[in-house]
């Protein structure tokens, strides 16, 4: 059976990219490390990279998906670029605290509220 | 009664094996919450035991056993390997480690599920999680 690609609603606004992630399981690990790839492009084509995930759609995620958010917070901080993620639920941000990573990663509620927090 | 999946060392059919868990989780009632926890846990199992257990060697498989009731969920996952040492796991929350892109599937599981067990040759983990 043939994956099927993980929908991303990609668009940008004011120099920003925002990357809706479209699926509820779309952080299942089949498809998160396509997911990582499609961002880390995405990166790679900017000077100075601004992003803001939204996780509005996500229910479910593993530690793979922590591990890809960890990558991608690498490659965006080598470029001195600046990475947000919004819409987080609360079971789902209840991972990133238990694992801390809630320190590493800015997290907002919404992504007009990241809008406002990227220069 | 327990009911055991086994499958090959592939990430499809863990998924398809971890949907047959949770639509009999559903079956019984059990909190948004705890079926977040336990889908959680299963499919943290499920990943190590394809990934590191059985190093995505299609010759060895993953039983998956389930054990639902009312009042909690058993689900024992086995691979073939030859095992680790949980007791000997870096720490994925110290200062150090935070930024690793892995190391956190066991941490997880303890989190979320009320049990978490390893037999002695450590390639099978029991977990259990009671329904509150």
């Amino acid at each position: 059976m043939q994956q099927e690609l993980p929908r991303l609603n990609i668009s940008s606004e004011g120099g920003v990219t925002i990357v809706e992630l479209t699926d509820r399981k779309i952080l299942d690990e089949l498809s998160i490390s396509q997911i990582g790839e499609r961002l880390q492009g995405l990166v790679a084509k900017e000077k100075d990279p601004k992003f803001i995930l939204d996780f509005s759609s996500v229910a479910h995620m593993s530690s793979s998906a922590l591990g890809m958010l960890i990558t991608l917070h690498k490659r965006v901080r080598e470029k001195n670029g600046q990475l947000r993620l919004s819409g987080i639920q609360p079971p789902i941000y209840e991972v990133f605290a238990i694992t801390r990573l809630n320190e590493i990663f800015q997290i907002c509620q919404s992504k007009e509220e990241a809008l406002t927090t990227l220069s | 009664m327990a009911k055991t999946v086994v499958i090959p060392s592939e990430l499809d059919a863990a998924q398809r094996a971890e949907n047959e868990l949770l639509a009999e989780i559903a079956q019984y009632g059990y909190s948004e919450a705890s079926q977040f926890a336990i889908k959680l846990a299963v499919e943290e199992a499920l990943n190590n035991a394809i990934k590191h257990g059985n190093k995505f060697d299609d010759r060895r498989k993953v039983g998956l056993t389930f054990d639902i009731s009312a009042d909690r969920a058993i689900v024992t996952v086995r691979d073939e390997g030859g095992g680790f040492d949980p007791g000997h796991l870096p720490d994925p929350t110290s200062d150090e480690n935070l930024e690793k892109p892995t190391g956190r599937g066991v941490m997880l599981m303890r989190a979320y599920m009320d049990e978490v067990s390893f037999n002695e040759k450590g390639n099978q983990v029991r977990l259990i999680k009671k329904n509150v």
